[in-house]
């Protein structure tokens, strides 16, 4: 059993379609942890020690949030800067986070096609991901690839509820170490692993 | 002293002082050396408006000098007087040791008995206490090096006085029965030594006994009383009571409140007893000043003017040279020394006590007398001079001595912030800033609080924020903040307007208990202003909206938005206001709780963030699907 933590940030939760139904279907059992940041550190003022200390409970890191302005929002950033300390995180001698696993789970208003080289966002997804990706690295994480919905301005509610269902499915999964290596190396998203209808896979 | 010539006295007195202190200063020659010159022209030489009184004058203004002691020892806390014990003891009993035995073996080289010699030296040897230090601390020399021996010279010498008092009896050519022994209820003289001795030490270990325990809950109490012109007889009250006791035992009673300002330089009364007691000294010095001036008796002069000058010049130089060797001893670097020496080569006023009881006993004649006191007048009405001559002349030449003093003293004691009134509002901003280590001086006039504060280690000091010179003793002038938090916003106002008056540097940030604290406040010129209740109000309001709900990142938001838009609102409508004085102050105020209302009709608009909404996105998606 692998602990999980979903480190989660939207400024205006109450306002979001999708964040709301995913947050709801959150499996509710030991070892997943919702962490809500906005609603903890609403004046951003991030207790580094109590941060730290959850971090070292969990194996597996998610930060949940909406894609705002390619990346996440801010208290994100916030907490990254605060957090992560050098000599704990990263560094000589920084090696709290050794080992553990490290992804996005994010929604995002582009379709899947705009975020190709082709597309008009010119890039992918994975590539706009990359200070996460690295940050992981240099805090000898793993980096693993995102939980991405697209196109979340188009998505009827049916559609969205499949998401939050495959969602809830990704974090049993993660929760039970259910994915290999290889599975894990080869996908493009986590959505990958747990599949649902591809007509909603705009 | 009838009325009639008290009050013509007093006019003249104060007239030519008022006349010719701010001319002389503006001059550039220091007030010390304005009121010799005001003494000098009222003084039988030039208008003969002094009246023969001017030496029973010099008597009541001598308490000026004690005054002056008292406040030196109010600002000399205790481990500096220890600092300065070997300069004291060392470099002042030298002093007056070596130029007594140089003067009176002069004297005696001149021919004079052994016993007059004796006494000249003596009466010459002390220095001016009250030109001196009155000169340096308003030059702003007291804390260089020059100004701290001098002191300790000058300390020594007071002190000095007491047994040169006792030793001129026992020099007395006359027969006790032709001696005239009334020294002024000095019943100590006809004890014994080993009692005179245990009365000396009971009567200093009294003062600082009571000054620890009998004068501190006193001036408690008074502060209590909050009657402000009851604690300046308070202060009065405590000098003069310890000048009657130490008179009564026959020690020197600037010595003795020397002490007692030194006991209570730890108190948290310190500045409210300085600034209290500050203008009596002043005016008093002014008076002795005056007198030292009108007492110059020029006849004597025109008959005798080599010999006098000779007198004078030798006097000058034999003390200076005496102190320049020692201050070269002592270490001091030579711009240092040319202070030191050229400060204290004049004789000061203890000369007239001592020549007094002279000419009593018997020892000194008459004429010699007139002769010496002209001398010492005179060469106390140049020491001002010499003061200039060293600043324009000598220390050009070697002097470092300013910047450096000078740069040091602000570090060393002075608080960026002061806030006045420590009450709930001022007490949590002052444990804020003292956790990050900022230094704030602290006044209150709550004396109760005073009293806890300074047993929970914090440095608070008693007295009315409101006044000019408290401000000042608190170092208003080198402060960069005040924050105003006292609790009575009336004396906030009155405050602001001292300050902005005389401390125009010093930045003033201002509780306000509501709305049209806040507006009197803006028409004051006020900028940062901090309502008492707005921040916890809306915190209230924050927790209020969680607990119905609302995310915190949210209601959190919301509030700051809130109180910009307050704060937007209150310049508004303290502009609005200032045109409807005329309404009575009811009806203003309904008035205004409409309009605070009317203008909350906006308030809907606040809360939108539209950089999160997804309306416009989705309505844009669907048209792209189209």
């Amino acid at each position: 059993m692998a602990k999980v933590l979903v480190l989660f940030a939207h400024p205006a939760f109450e306002k979001s379609r999708v964040h709301l139904k995913l947050v709801k279907h959150i499996p509710s059992q030991q070892g997943i942890r919702f962490h809500d940041l906005y609603e903890n550190y609403p004046d951003f003022h991030i207790d580094i020690e109590r941060e730290q200390q959850i971090l070292l409970q969990h194996d597996i890191i998610i930060f949940q949030h909406p894609f705002y302005w390619y990346s996440a929002p801010a208290i994100i950033k916030q907490w990254m800067d605060l957090v992560l300390e050098h000599g704990w995180a990263y560094g000589r001698t920084g090696k709290a986070l050794t080992g553990k696993i490290m992804l996005n789970a994010i929604s995002c208003g582009g379709s899947l096609q705009s975020y190709l080289p082709t597309g008009k966002n010119n890039r992918k997804i994975r590539d706009y991901l990359l200070p996460f990706e690295h940050s992981a690295t240099l805090c000898n994480m793993e980096y693993w690839p995102p939980f991405v919905i697209h196109g979340t301005h188009k998505l009827t509610d049916t559609d969205m509820h499949l998401h939050a269902v495959q969602y809830e499915q990704l974090l049993l999964a993660l929760a039970d170490d259910r994915f290999s290596v290889a599975e894990k190396s080869t996908c493009n998203y986590m959505n990958d692993l747990i599949p649902i209808p591809s007509s909603i896979q705009s | 002293m009838d009325q009639q010539s008290f009050l013509f006295q007093s006019l003249v007195y104060l007239t030519a002082a008022v006349i010719l202190v701010p001319l002389v200063k503006k001059a550039g020659l220091g007030s010390v050396l304005g009121y010799i010159i005001a003494g000098i022209v009222i003084g039988p030489a030039i208008l003969n408006l002094a009246g023969d009184r001017s030496t029973d004058i010099m008597h009541v203004a001598e308490f000026g000098v004690v005054i002056m002691l008292f406040i030196i020892g109010l600002e000399l806390e205790p481990e500096l007087l220890w600092k300065l014990r070997k300069s004291i003891v060392g470099l002042g009993g030298l002093q007056v040791l070596i130029t007594v035995i140089v003067i009176s073996g002069i004297t005696a080289a001149l021919g004079f008995t052994w016993q007059q010699s004796l006494a000249t030296g003596m009466i010459l040897a002390p220095s001016s206490t009250a030109i001196v230090l009155q000169t340096l601390q308003e030059k702003g020399l007291m804390k260089s090096e020059a100004g701290q021996r001098s002191f300790a010279v000058l300390l020594f010498q007071d002190i000095a006085v007491i047994p040169m008092l006792s030793i001129l009896p026992l020099l007395s050519t006359l027969s006790a029965s032709q001696a005239n022994h009334e020294t002024e209820g000095s019943f100590i003289a006809q004890q014994p030594g080993w009692l005179q001795t245990l009365i000396v030490l009971g009567a200093v270990g009294g003062i600082v006994l009571a000054g620890r325990h009998l004068v501190k809950p006193l001036l408690r109490l008074v502060a209590g009383a909050r009657i402000r012109e009851i604690f300046t007889a308070t202060a009065l009250l405590l000098v003069i009571g310890i000048t009657v006791l130490m008179s009564l035992v026959g020690l020197s009673p600037a010595l003795g409140t020397f002490l007692g300002g030194v006991v209570l330089a730890n108190s948290e009364y310190r500045h409210e007893l300085k600034s209290d007691i500050e203008p009596f000294k002043g005016l008093l010095l002014g008076l002795f000043f005056i007198a030292v001036g009108a007492s110059i008796n020029f006849n004597l002069i025109a008959s005798e003017p080599l010999q006098l000058a000779g007198l004078l010049f030798a006097l000058l130089l034999v003390k200076g040279i005496i102190l320049w060797i020692l201050g070269k001893s002592f270490k001091l670097s030579t711009d240092q020394n040319a202070l030191f020496s050229l400060g204290l080569c004049q004789t000061g006023e203890f000369a007239f006590v001592l020549l007094a009881y002279s000419r009593q006993e018997g020892i000194i004649p008459d004429t010699s007398a007139d002769m010496i006191l002209a001398a010492v007048a005179l060469s106390m009405a140049l020491t001002p001079l010499f003061f200039i001559l060293n600043e324009k002349f000598i220390q050009p030449k070697f002097g470092t001595l300013e910047k450096l003093e000078k740069a040091a003293d602000i570090i060393d004691e002075k608080n960026p912030v002061i806030i006045a009134g420590f009450g709930h509002f001022g007490n949590t901003v002052g444990r804020f800033l003292k956790a990050h280590g900022i230094g704030t001086t602290i006044l209150d006039i709550d004396s109760d609080r005073v009293d806890f504060l300074r047993k929970m280690g914090f440095k608070v000091y008693y007295g009315d924020a409101s006044r000019y010179d408290l401000l000042h003793a608190a170092g208003a002038e080198q402060a960069r903040i005040i924050l105003v938090t006292i609790s009575d916003a009336e004396k906030r106002l009155e405050m602001i307007e001292t300050i902005k008056k005389h401390f125009p540097n010093l930045q003033i940030m201002v509780r306000a208990a509501n709305r049209n604290d806040a507006y009197d406040q803006m028409n004051a010129g006020m900028l940062n202003i901090y309502r008492e209740t707005l921040d916890s109000s809306l915190r209230m309001g924050v927790d209020t909206m969680k607990k119905l709900g609302f995310r915190a990142y949210t209601a959190h938001r919301a509030a700051i938005t809130f109180r910009k838009y307050d704060e937007w609102s209150l310049k508004k409508l303290s502009s609005i206001r200032d045109q409807k004085l005329y309404i009575n102050t009811s009806r203003e105020f309904i008035d205004e709780m409409e309009k605070i209302i009317q203008n909350d009709n906006r308030m809907p608009n606040l809360s939108v963030d539209k950089g999160w909404e997804e309306e416009g996105l989705i309505l844009d998606a669907k048209q792209e699907d189209q």
